[in-house]
């Protein structure tokens, strides 16, 4: 197998594993923090402004994690440089 | 397939190149500054107010509100950078679903910008708060051992803001672009709804995680002296 289908293949299935692995943990840590969340609502209702808020910084604080896998796989797709630098050394 | 609207290059001059980026972050600068210097150039304090007053006024009083309640102080100080972070990426968000328009927040260099502006106001902000020894002595507490910690923590703050707001404005024109070519009429309608609460959201995350940033570098002479500075608001 040459060098250029090798990258490609590479690239490609790791950027799957990325979404798939990198999805995981915070979908587990924003359910965590949703229940939690509504427990809270539930027993002290006047505080749903606060708690609101909070949930919401703290969801954006946990999603990054899923964001910061999300660019890596976009930039294994569209912009992964060692695919650049196969496909330059291949044209010249 | 673009991943940043940087590589759209509008016009080129020489060295100088306008892409996407900046021409719709000119835009969005000329309609804020445009659009507030018509409005509050006729401003009335009578009780039938203008429509379009009361909209402002509406916006101004609920990010001090806001403000108030993330940091427990006053926000006349914060207000003017808090509120022109979050007034610039929810526009800039919100006008996303104007046809030709590209979000200049779906590109790495403005969320860059702007998060590196976060993280040059919040030590002026504890500076000019507390002075200069005291917010330095911030960054070896507990101990001295914390202090590359502490470091590495105002950096890696930096980078998560940035990437967290390109990253979702991104993720949402990537997935229209995809789903056009897959199912074109339905899903990408209410896939560009969910983006407009996604972007709304993240400019509300951005200001107030800055102002968070901001209120813990200005937060320790508060809980000092908490009475000074309840006879001092008063």
């Amino acid at each position: 197998m040459d060098s250029l289908s090798l990258i490609a293949m590479v690239s490609i299935i790791t950027a799957g594993l990325t979404m798939a692995i990198g999805s995981i943990g915070p979908a587990f840590g924003e359910a965590r923090a949703v229940a939690q969340a509504l427990s809270a609502i539930a027993q002290q209702p006047d505080e749903a402004g606060t708690i609101t808020r909070t949930l919401f910084v703290g969801l954006a604080m946990i999603e990054s994690t899923a964001i910061y896998c999300f660019v890596m796989a976009m930039i294994l797709i569209f912009a992964n440089p060692f695919w650049d630098y196969a496909i330059t050394a291949a044209g010249s | 397939m673009n991943i940043t609207p940087d590589s759209i290059i509008l016009w080129e001059w020489e060295f100088l190149h306008i892409n996407a980026t900046i021409a719709f972050t000119w835009g969005v600068m000329a309609l804020l500054v445009g659009g507030s210097w018509l409005i509050t150039r006729r401003l009335t304090s009578v009780a039938e107010i203008p429509r379009w007053q009361n909209l402002l006024e509406v916006i101004v009083t609920g990010m001090r509100s806001q403000i108030r309640e993330v940091s427990h102080q006053e926000p006349g100080l914060y207000l003017p950078f808090v509120g022109t972070l979050f007034l610039f990426i929810v526009s800039a968000n919100l006008l996303a679903i104007v046809p030709g328009f590209i979000a200049p927040t779906g590109s790495l260099s403005t969320t860059t910008a702007l998060a590196i502006s976060v993280f040059v106001a919040v030590p002026l902000f504890g500076i000019a708060h507390e002075g200069l020894g005291s917010y330095l002595k911030h960054y070896i507490q507990p101990t001295p051992l914390m202090l590359p910690f502490n470091i590495i923590g105002e950096l890696s703050r930096t980078i998560a803001l940035a990437v967290r707001l390109y990253g979702n404005i991104m993720s949402g024109s990537i997935i229209i672009g995809i789903l056009l070519s897959l199912t074109p009429f339905f899903f990408p309608v209410v896939m560009q709804l969910l983006g407009l609460i996604t972007g709304t959201i993240q400019a509300y995350i951005f200001a107030i995680l800055s102002m968070v940033y901001i209120a813990s570098a200005t937060a320790a002479q508060q809980t000092n002296q908490t009475k000074p500075d309840k006879t001092r608001h008063t």
